[in-house]
C-alpha cells in the first residue's frame, strides 16, 4: 500500500511538470507545426481532385477542417454525458456560451482589441459549467430546473445584450444556426488545440469517468475522487460546446454531443467500441452533412444533425434486426 | 483488528429517525448476515460503514482507520441494491465492469499484463468466462451480481458488502451464489450480507445480526437463532405499522 501511495505521489509531481510542458508543447505545434501541415495537406487534395472549387477555398478549407474536430471532440464529451443522463447539459451551456459571444461582440465593438467572441464564449461557459456543478452539488444531482434556467438565462441574457449593442444581425446569425464558411483561421487553430485538450484528457482519464459513469456509488467507495473527475468532464464539456458552436450554432449543438452516441450504443455492446464507433458516426455525419449541403444548397449545420438523425434511424433498424 | 467498528452511530431523515445509537464490530473474517424488517435502516447503516455516508454521530473505522480517513478504497467490495438498474442502457461488457476493479489501482496509467491477469483469474473465480464479452444489461441478475463480485475481486478487496443481492435471482442459483460467498469468506474475505431471506442466510451465515433502528443482536448464527431477537425486532416493526394503520386515515 506504502508503495502504492509513492507511485501516486511520484505520479502527481509528474503531473505538475506535465501539465505545463503539454500546454507548451500543443501553444508549439498549434502555431507553428499546423499551419504548414494543413496548407500541405489541402495542397494535396487540390492535386488530388484537380482544383474542385469544393478544397480550393479556403472557407470550405476551415470549415471541413473544423468539422472534422467537431466530429471527434463532441462525440467523446458526448459518450459520457450521455451515459449519465447529462445530454442536455451541453445545450444548456452552448445557450450560455451565446450571452457570451454576445458579451464580446458587445464589448469587441466598442474595444477593438478584446474582440474574441469565442473566447468571451469559452469563459462564460466554463464559469456556468462550474456554477452547474455547484449547484449539482448542492441539490444532489443534475436536475431539470436549473439546466432549464441555466438555458433560458444564458439566452435571455445573449439576446438583451445584442438588442441593446450595434452588431451586424448575421455575425449574431452564425453563432445562432452556425455557419461553416465563417470560420477564421485562428479558430482552426484553437479547436485544434482543444482536440488536442481533449484527446489528452480523456485518454488519460478514461477509466476513471468511465467507472464513475457506469456506477458512480462504487467509484466512491473506492476512494474516486469524484467531484473533481464531474468537473473536468463538465468543463471539457463546455470548451467543446462552444467550439462547436461556429458550425452548428448554439441551437444545435447538443445534437452533436448525443447522436453519434445514441448510434453507437445500438450497434456495440462495449463501451470502449461505442467510443470508437460514435467517432465514426460524427465523422460521417459531419462529411456527409457538408457534402449535401452544399449538393443541395440548404444551410450546413443542420445537414449535419439530419445525416446523423438518419445514422441513429438506421443503426435503430439494423440494432433491431440483429436482436 | 475488525474490519469493521461503528461506535453510537445515530442516523435520521430530516426528522425521521432511522439509526439509533448502533454499535458493532465485524472482525476480519467474519461473515454477517444483517437482517431486519423492511425501512429498518440496513443499507443507511452498511453505507455509513463503508464511508458512502456521514452518521449524524457517533464514530466509524474501517480496518482500525477513521472512516474519513480511510484512503485504501480498493479494500472494500460493495454490490447495492441499484447496483442493478444503474446499467439499464451504457453499452459495458462484464470484461469492462470486472476492469473497474483495476481502475483506482491503475490510477491513470494503462492496465498492466499483471493487472489483466488479476481480471482473468476474478472473473473465472466467479464462473463468467463464457459471458466476458456480453453486455452486462443482457444478462440475468445472477449473472450481473457475479460480475461484480468479480470486479471486488479484481480490485484484491477484504471486505465484500451486498445489499439483497438474492432479490429477483432464480432459487437454485440463490444456493450456487451462496456458495460462491462461503468459498470466498473461506480465502479470508470479510463477508456483510443484507438479507431478507432470514432461513437460507441463517444457513451460511457464521454470525448474524438483526438491526430495526437499534441493533437487538449481533451473536454467533445459533444463539442468535435462540435468542429471540428476530421475534421482538418483527413485531416491533408490525406493532409500529399496525398503529400507523390504526391512527391513519
Amino acid at each position: 500500500m506504502a508503495v502504492e501511495q509513492g507511485r501516486q505521489r511520484r505520479g502527481l509531481g509528474l503531473l505538475a511538470v506535465g501539465i505545463p510542458l503539454t500546454l507548451l508543447a500543443f501553444g508549439v505545434f498549434i502555431v507553428w507545426i499546423f499551419p504548414p501541415l494543413f496548407e500541405l495537406f489541402w495542397g494535396g487534395m487540390e492535386t488530388l481532385f484537380d482544383g474542385h472549387w469544393l478544397v480550393t477555398s479556403s472557407f470550405i478549407r476551415h470549415g471541413f477542417t473544423a468539422g472534422v474536430l467537431i466530429g471527434f471532440t463532441a462525440p467523446v464529451v458526448g459518450a459520457y454525458l450521455v451515459n449519465r443522463q447529462m445530454a442536455l447539459i451541453g445545450e444548456a451551456l452552448a445557450h450560455t456560451a451565446f450571452g457570451g459571444v454576445a458579451i464580446g461582440l458587445f464589448v469587441g465593438a466598442s474595444i477593438p482589441a478584446l474582440n474574441y467572441p469565442l473566447a468571451w464564449a469559452m469563459v462564460v461557459a466554463a464559469i456556468s459549467a462550474l456554477g452547474m456543478q455547484y449547484i449539482a452539488v448542492k441539490t444532489d444531482g443534475y436536475a431539470d430546473i436549473p439546466i432549464a434556467i441555466m438555458l433560458t438565462g444564458g439566452f435571455a441574457v445573449g439576446i438583451a445584450v445584442i438588442s441593446y449593442g450595434v452588431v451586424f444581425s448575421a455575425t449574431v446569425e452564425s453563432y445562432l444556426f452556425g455557419d461553416i464558411l465563417f470560420v477564421p483561421f485562428e479558430n482552426v487553430q484553437l479547436m485544434v488545440g482543444l482536440a488536442l485538450l481533449v484527446g489528452l484528457t480523456i485518454g488519460l482519464t478514461h477509466k476513471q469517468l468511465k467507472f464513475i459513469t457506469f456506477d458512480r456509488e462504487a467509484a466512491r467507495l473506492a476512494r474516486i475522487n469524484v467531484w473533481f473527475y464531474d468537473t473536468l468532464l463538465i468543463v471539457l464539456t463546455a470548451l467543446v460546446v462552444v467550439a462547436a458552436m461556429q458550425i452548428l450554432g448554439a441551437i444545435l449543438v447538443a445534437g452533436m454531443l448525443v447522436i453519434p452516441v445514441a448510434a453507437a450504443m445500438q450497434v456495440t455492446s462495449s463501451f470502449n467500441r461505442s467510443l470508437v464507433v460514435s467517432i465514426a458516426f460524427g465523422q460521417i455525419a459531419v462529411l456527409g452533412g457538408i457534402l449535401v449541403s452544399y449538393d443541395l444548397g440548404v444551410a450546413t449545420g443542420p445537414m449535419i444533425i439530419i445525416t446523423a438523425i438518419l445514422i441513429y434511424l438506421g443503426t435503430l433498424v439494423a440494432g433491431r434486426s440483429q436482436s | 483488528m475488525s474490519a469493521i467498528a461503528a461506535e453510537n452511530v445515530s442516523f435520521a431523515y430530516s426528522d425521521r429517525p432511522i439509526l439509533r445509537d448502533v454499535s458493532m464490530s465485524i472482525e476480519e473474517g467474519e461473515f454477517l448476515g444483517l437482517v431486519g424488517p423492511n425501512g429498518s435502516g440496513k443499507t443507511t447503516l452498511l453505507e455509513i460503514m463503508l464511508g458512502l455516508r456521514s452518521p449524524d454521530s457517533g464514530r466509524v473505522e474501517l480496518f482500525g482507520t477513521p472512516v474519513e480517513a480511510f484512503t485504501e478504497g480498493t479494500r472494500l467490495g460493495y454490490v447495492s441494491q441499484h447496483s442493478t438498474d444503474a446499467d439499464s442502457m451504457m453499452p459495458v461488457t462484464v470484461r469492462e465492469v470486472v476492469e473497474m476493479g483495476r481502475y483506482p489501482h491503475a490510477g491513470l496509467r494503462r492496465l498492466t499484463a499483471e493487472d489483466h491477469a488479476i481480471i482473468d483469474e476474478a472473473i473465472a473465480d466467479v464462473g463468467m468466462e463464457p459471458f466476458v464479452d456480453r453486455r452486462i444489461s443482457d444478462l440475468s441478475g445472477g449473472q450481473r451480481q457475479r460480475a461484480y463480485i468479480a470486479r471486488a475481486l479484481a480490485s484484491e478487496a477484504d471486505l465484500l458488502a451486498l445489499d439483497e443481492p438474492t432479490v429477483g435471482v432464480d432459487a437454485d442459483v440463490v444456493d450456487q451464489f451462496y456458495d460462491l460467498l462461503t468459498e470466498l469468506n473461506e480465502d479470508g474475505i470479510t463477508i456483510v450480507l443484507i438479507e431478507h431471506d432470514i432461513t437460507t442466510v441463517s444457513e451460511y451465515a457464521d454470525t448474524m445480526a438483526c438491526l430495526d433502528g437499534e441493533l437487538y443482536e449481533h451473536s454467533e448464527t445459533e444463539t442468535f437463532l435462540e435468542s429471540g431477537a428476530l421475534e421482538q425486532a418483527f413485531s416491533s416493526a408490525r406493532a409500529v405499522s399496525s398503529r400507523q394503520v390504526a391512527g391513519g386515515d
